[in-house]
């Protein structure tokens, strides 16, 4: 039967090996394309990362099977695919630092967890200190990641060129380098495979994942949730969870309540593939520009947000070239390399540059939202502790302090800065 | 990089001398002072509207005259459609919000608290 999961066979060496006899044509199928069922358990709507992840843990640690993950485009084909997949957990304030701090801690046994490689690489990553300011601000948040058990150094000038050679300290006197935060468990992760091997796992506990099937409109009776229309014909389920990043809004107008977010495109760039300069991520973060290099040898780079909405999947000139001149200016020897490849992805932003992850206005309707600029370190971190608030129906102690009424009480998790890049 | 027609300069100039202001024709409400809920202050100061399409937005001609107007724009292509002076009417209409017609209006959704019932 086509169409009924299956214990997925383990990668390992031997594996590689038997199938390297027949030219690798026959490795088995890793997650089928099944039509959509009439009604589900749970309906997750967006199969990025998020989402997928959502799905997983729901499946794992809940019991919960019967589940759809719809994607209106292909698996991990938004911001999941587009991100420059650096991730760390050195955030200021408690309530991030926390749930941050459980994803770095489920991305440590990813790998072997879902049995796909995530080439998950703690290589570290470098927070710039330009000013005093800068400083001041850096040692702060070192203090603060290390009172909840966050590995985090502060590193003087001396110490960023130890650990980075390529870097001009003086900043071309335009970007000096003063000092930096540094924390070693972080790093990158291949971001495609996080959303592949998510996908593979629900497969085999029996999720369901429908590609190309867009959410048009939910069916809400009474106040709660019934089920969701969809390109595919109408679904019904027992719970949705809205993991849509980007078209936030969009989903939440289309169930009649309203998000405190605003879409902007964020951009990134590749470069040529080079031998191996920098062996660790360095971000600045007065500047928003952040390198790393890939596994292929390409100079990963990230650029900042553009000021207005937009959903076009693209970002403006300026914004990339900004980023262009530090990352020239901080790494001169770079100058005359090529970039081979710029995108943009469309990141969900909140006032308060922290994520949504709440019960909504809609009964049995579950969102979450808002990541920002920085959603793909948190993948395994937000789908544990959302999978966890869709199973008991009521926010958890990870998820609580994320709600969408902390912009009533103001009780607001003010990242903007503190995050350790500018927004 | 967009083109902006600054309607006070009424010029053609680059983005990089505009800033942006977010959602246009969002007036402060009326019982700010001393009887908007905490419900509706939040709709008020964080909640916007996130138009994919063709949305109304405030930009401020930073580096030029440094007067604030309002500008009509595709968020999608984000063709800037028409720009216009404060307080006059938008020349396009906005794109209606997918799905169900819903009010934008300060509507308050939220049970009363004790401390008000009391009143």
């Amino acid at each position: 039967m086509v169409n009924q999961p299956a214990k997925k066979q383990r990668f390992n060496a031997l594996s590689l090996v038997r199938n390297a006899f027949s030219w690798h044509q026959n490795w088995e199928q890793q997650w089928r394309s099944p039509e959509p069922l009439d009604a589900y358990e749970v309906i997750i709507v967006g199969g990025g990362g998020h989402g997928l992840a959502t799905a997983y843990y729901l499946a794992k640690e809940h019991g919960i099977t019967n589940i759809a993950v719809l994607e209106k485009g292909w698996i991990g084909g938004g911001n999941t695919g587009r991100n420059t997949t650096i991730v760390r957990s050195n955030y200021l304030w408690d309530q991030s630092a926390a749930i941050y701090e459980h994803s770095m801690k489920l991305w440590e046994g990813l790998t072997q967890d879902l049995n796909y490689n995530v080439m998950f690489s703690q290589r570290g990553v470098m927070n710039l200190a330009h000013n005093i300011t800068d400083v001041r601000d850096t040692q702060r948040r070192v203090h603060a990641n290390r009172l909840n058990g966050i590995d985090s150094i502060y590193l003087d000038a001396a110490g960023v060129k130890k650990k980075v050679p390529g870097i001009d300290l003086r900043g071309g006197g335009r970007y000096p380098v003063l000092g930096a935060s540094f924390q070693p468990r972080g790093g990158t992760a291949r971001h495609d495979a996080v959303a592949w091997g998510y996908a593979r796992k629900c497969d085999e506990m029996g999720v369901h994942i429908i590609q190309n099937c867009r959410v048009t409109g939910f069916d809400i009776q009474g106040g709660m949730v019934k089920g969701v229309q969809t390109t595919k014909g109408p679904i019904r389920a027992k719970k949705v969870g809205l993991v849509p990043a980007g078209h936030s809004s969009v989903l939440a107008s289309m169930a009649g309540f309203h998000l405190p977010v605003e879409s902007h495109p964020l951009q990134a760039l590749v470069s040529e593939p080079i031998k191996p300069t920098i062996h660790t991520v360095v971000m600045s973060n007065a500047v928003h520009a952040y390198i790393s290099q890939s596994d292929k040898g390409e100079l990963v780079i990230g650029a900042g947000v553009d000021q207005y909405i937009s959903y076009g999947q693209r970002g403006s000139q300026q914004l990339a070239e900004e980023t262009l001149v530090a990352i020239c200016e901080l790494f001169p020897q770079y100058k005359r390399m090529k970039m081979l490849r710029q995108w943009g992805g469309i990141v969900d932003v909140c006032p308060d540059a922290s994520p949504i992850l709440t019960s909504t206005p809609v009964a049995n309707m579950y969102l979450n939202c808002g990541w920002g600029t920085g959603g793909f370190k948190a993948t395994p971190g937000s789908g544990h502790a959302f999978a966890a608030h869709i199973a008991r129906g009521e926010p958890t102690e990870l998820t609580a302090p994320f709600s969408l009424s902390r912009f009533e009480t103001g009780f607001l998790i003010d990242e903007h800065g503190a995050a350790a890049v500018a927004h | 990089m967009l083109l902006i027609r600054c309607p006070y300069c009424e010029q053609d100039r680059p983005e990089v001398e505009f800033s942006y202001a977010h959602q246009a024709h969002k007036p402060r409400p009326e019982e700010a002072e001393g009887t908007l809920d905490d419900h509706n202050w939040a709709r008020w100061v964080y909640y916007r509207k996130n138009i994919k399409g063709v949305a109304h937005e405030r930009w401020y001609h930073a580096a030029g005259c440094r007067k604030f107007f309002n500008a009509v724009r595709d968020t999608v292509s984000s063709e800037v459609l028409a720009t216009y002076r404060s307080g006059e009417t938008p020349p396009i209409e906005e794109s209606r919000i997918e799905g169900e017609e819903i009010s934008f209006e300060y509507e308050r959704t939220t049970e009363p608290t004790s401390a008000e019932e009391g009143k």
